[in-house]
């Protein structure tokens, strides 16, 4: 019976641990900052969640907490408010920082190497792979001469039930 | 013969040679002066974006947009919070006189905290604004202060410096090219 509830105890806290790690993204965004229309607040999250703070320039504009994110935050909700779509915010800020500031690069000439290139390490890794497996030679399976080979069958007809396969 | 069968154990040391060569490369130019961190503008050769600041000095007058046409300017966004502002102001005075209008774009700063910064540190612009939002900040492209913007007479933006500007990028880059735009 404790064994039992040992184990219960143990899933429950893994369980725990896993729904304490489910956490929304990082957001820097003060409450004063936000929309009050739910829905155009959502879309201004969204959009800041793919444009690059520049200052810190791993995070998006919606995890940094550095002023120029919080400018741009509130940049992109008075577009926003104003009526912009979603792309015309995107063209506005790109107009004025450049596709640096998209954290996913766009699929251009020059990035096609950024996109392309890991797939094609893969491929050349798998046919890499494959070639070295083809072309690893097979060990020459022993010949036994003739005398070994009598001598394999005496043994294996003294005890029929031994060998073969297990 | 036996060891070209152990070639293929050498390929992750061949791959790491390659890896290790291309990032010395790049350290030996970051340690010559290269910053990858800096991200090239896209706002030089374009016109000037438009706007309107007011001074930073009461009963001086705004500085519009449209003031860019007819000379060359120098735009320097700097603040009184900005540490790296420090360095480059003392040079800035090394700027006039040589054929650009030098205008002080006060970066989200308070009026009275930029007063006593220029106070003290000396007042080499021919006029100073305030950018208090920094709204004109983000549509020339800024995002760090100091940054210099070198406009041509037509408006259309010529040269960008990020961070602050040495001697040698006045003496070599900033001067020469106020020289051209001038002719």
């Amino acid at each position: 019976m404790k064994k039992v509830n040992c184990h219960r105890i143990n899933i429950f806290l893994a369980l725990l641990v896993l729904l304490a790690v489910q956490s929304a993204p990082a957001r820097a965004a003060e409450p004063g900052e936000m929309l009050h229309n739910p829905a155009q607040e959502a879309r201004a999250e969204k959009i800041g969640e793919q444009l690059r703070c520049l200052v810190c320039q791993n995070e998006s504009i919606e995890a940094s907490a550095a002023p120029l994110a919080h400018d741009l935050r509130v940049l992109i909700r008075h577009l926003i408010v104003k009526g912009d779509s979603n792309a015309q915010v995107k063209r506005y800020i790109v107009a004025r920082y450049g596709n640096y500031v998209l954290l996913k690069p766009p699929f251009m000439e020059e990035t096609l190497v950024l996109w392309l290139g890991p797939a094609f390490l893969l491929l050349a890794a798998l046919v890499g792979f494959a070639f070295y497996f083809r072309t690893r030679r097979e060990p020459d399976a022993a010949r036994l001469s003739g005398k070994e080979q009598k001598r394999l069958d005496a043994l294996l007809n003294e005890h029929p039930d031994q060998g073969g396969a297990a | 013969m036996k060891t070209l069968r152990h070639l293929p154990y050498l390929i992750p040391l061949a791959l790491f040679a390659v890896l290790a060569g291309f990032m010395t490369w790049r350290l030996v130019l970051i340690a010559q002066g290269d910053t990858p961190n800096y991200i090239p503008s896209v706002t030089v050769g374009k016109p000037a974006p438009p706007f309107d600041l007011p001074p930073l000095y009461t009963g001086k007058p705004r500085f519009t947009s449209a003031d860019l046409k007819g000379k060359v300017t120098l735009i320097d966004f700097f603040a009184s919070w900005c540490v790296a502002c420090r360095a480059e102001h003392p040079l800035l005075a090394g700027i006039k006189g040589h054929g650009a209008v030098l205008i002080g774009i006060a970066y989200k700063d308070k009026p009275q905290a930029a007063k006593a910064w220029l106070a003290k540190m000396g007042d080499p612009y021919d006029e100073v604004v305030t950018d208090a939002q920094g709204r004109t900040a983000i549509d020339f492209g800024l995002y760090g202060v100091p940054e210099s913007y070198l406009i041509d007479k037509n408006g259309i933006i010529r040269m960008k410096e990020t961070g602050p500007l040495t001697p040698e990028v006045i003496r070599d880059d900033l001067l020469p090219a106020i020289a051209v735009l001038n002719r």
